[in-house]
């Protein structure tokens, strides 16, 4: 809204006559549009039958119940992987955060201590370490989320090990998100200022301790829109379990469009579900991110704290990049 | 591993149409983005209203529900799709002219949703110019349209670079899922061709359609990368 008052003027008594008629002009044009365009070929091809629709929205059907018994199982299964993935992908992707810090920090020192050839393999290792972890950070955040959990659902009974298809899903999401997620809370913790570790180390806490109890609560902090917006990414990423037949909401669609022949109508409403789901969610991203901003404030410190605008925009970004 | 070597003109055809795919889509996509983008910024009520809608619809609806909007509904539109068998543009991508319309409505699908995250994309770049830019062009008295023309859209181009590459990226990951969806020959679709049909081992081929994805996204990403930390020292 305030870029809007930016891009133009308030209106005068002219502008605002303008801005109603081409309103209304549009408003006719749209409705025309769409009565023309969409309405009447569904109409004509009686997608707008009860006998489609019955089922879902009408209670007296005989169907109604079953139907949405079953909708209601599938959108369960969706909720409880989309759970399982996000706890999980959040505990692996802080881990290999604090990892890949850790490296970054071990890949400084000289082990001066020990001795020469030690410290020479220490070093060695490290740098292998760090190595491997950025080539997994990247393979896996430019892999397709689709091609990740189909490898993983084929990969594993390949090597002789089996589970149930929800757990081939929630794996397949997790390597996927907590990349994502690990590089979300890196930028964010690289992006503190530098002050905070040098603090840190000035009142002698390691490393890792330094990492731990300084850095990754404040990334946290400054990240947790952007947690939130993965977590819509993944709510909108289980629907792919369909493709390794997992049980959730869009295979019980098809499951009812099997029997009821209603694809349009079964689809209407599982994408209300979702929209309505992740609607609340990145809404809910907004106003984390509003209440943060404005915590910020109060506490008097803006001037400390730059980074967060720039921060987030790149993380916003570096999440679309990994998710969407 | 020899079937890396035995299949590669496999592979290559399916990196060759999931290219294909990419970059109709990106052009489709950035299109309409940008009209979804006007839609929202324009002065009428309504017709922010329907940018808005679009936005807040296709960004919360996973593309899967998407696709099989595009399968089912358009058929229902009476429509196969038919406008996109464009004369000259079908002899290159030769899939546009195909009897199967599965190719375009995948194409049609990955474009819907595609353009709700390059309008986002847009309008944080004009988002990010400062709001004293298009104060002083309106106060030079350019119109609406001269102010987007002249100060607001080259400036909010470089903003909106990074964000743009990184939905980019995403769409080429997302174009993964048309092989689910009867586009037959792309790089995920060949993984399950060869695998279970055809019955290779598994490793090798996963192997090869991911060296396929990493090729288009990596380096993309890496010099998006590029682009951003320039952008930081410029500022």
């Amino acid at each position: 809204m305030s870029q809007q008052s930016v891009l133009y003027d308030v209106p005068g008594p002219r502008q605002r006559r303008i801005t109603l008629i081409s309103s209304l002009v549009a408003t006719v044009l749209l409705l025309v549009g769409a009565y023309f365009l969409i309405y009447q070929p569904l109409d004509d091809k009686g997608q707008f039958s009860l006998d489609l629709w019955g089922p879902l929205v009408d209670p007296s059907d005989e169907n109604f119940s079953l139907v949405w018994e079953r909708i209601g199982t599938g959108f369960k299964n969706t909720l409880m992987a989309a759970a399982l993935a996000i706890l999980s992908s959040l505990v692996v992707g802080t881990l290999l955060a604090m990892l890949r810090i850790q490296l970054k920090s071990l890949a400084q020192r000289r082990f001066t201590g020990l001795a020469t050839p030690v410290s020479y393999l220490l070093r060695g290792l490290t740098w292998l370490l760090s190595a491997v972890t950025r080539i997994c950070v990247e393979v896996f955040r430019g892999l397709p989320v689709v091609i990740t959990i189909f490898f993983v659902a084929r990969g594993f009974p390949e090597f002789g090990v089996t589970f149930d298809t929800l757990w081939y899903l929630v794996i397949g999401l997790t390597i996927y998100n907590s990349v994502v997620i690990a590089e979300i809370l890196r930028s964010g913790m690289e992006g503190l200022p530098g002050g905070q570790s040098e603090a840190a180390a000035a009142i002698g806490l390691a490393p890792w301790q330094t990492t731990r109890m300084i850095l990754l609560p404040q990334a946290f902090r400054i990240m947790l829109p952007a947690l939130i917006s993965q977590l819509v990414v993944v709510l909108k990423d289980t629907s792919l379990g369909f493709i390794i037949s997992y049980e959730e909401t869009l295979s019980i669609g098809k499951q009812i469009i099997g029997a009821l022949d209603n694809p349009i109508q079964v689809y209407v409403v599982i994408a209300v579900l979702f929209i309505v789901v992740n609607y609340t969610l990145s809404k809910l991203a907004q106003y984390v991110q509003r209440r943060l901003s404005r915590g910020r404030k109060t506490a008097g410190t803006p001037a400390q704290n730059p980074p967060p605008a720039a921060l987030m925009s790149q993380a916003e970004g570096g999440g679309m990049g990994g998710g969407v | 591993m020899s079937v890396l070597i035995d299949k590669f003109d496999v592979f290559a055809g399916g990196f060759w149409l999931t290219l294909q795919i990419c970059v109709l889509a990106a052009i489709g996509a950035l299109i309409l983005g940008a009209i979804v983008a006007v839609l929202r910024i324009s002065p009428v009520p309504p017709l922010r209203a329907v940018g808005t809608a679009y936005v807040n619809i296709f960004r919360n609806m996973p593309l899967t529900v998407v696709m099989f909007f595009a399968a089912f509904g358009l058929p229902a539109l009476g429509s196969n799709a038919d406008f996109l068998r464009i004369p000259g543009l079908d002899a290159i991508f030769n899939r546009l002219g195909t009897d199967l319309p599965y190719f375009r409505f995948a194409l049609i699908a990955l474009v819907l949703y595609t353009a709700a995250f390059v309008c986002e994309a847009l309008r944080s770049g004009v988002n990010a110019v400062p709001p004293g830019q298009a104060e002083a062009a309106r106060s030079l008295g350019l119109t609406f349209g001269q102010n987007l023309r002249y100060v607001v859209l080259p400036q909010s181009w470089k903003a909106s670079i990074v964000p743009l590459g990184s939905v980019i990226i995403a769409m080429i990951k997302n174009s993964a899922l048309v092989g689910f969806f009867g586009v037959v020959g792309d790089l995920s679709q060949t993984a399950d061709q060869l695998t279970s049909a055809e019955g290779y081992a598994f490793v090798p081929v996963a192997i090869g359609i991911s060296i396929g994805y990493l090729i288009m996204t990596v380096p993309l990403g890496a010099l998006l990368d590029r682009i951003e930390k320039r952008q930081a020292v410029a500022r």
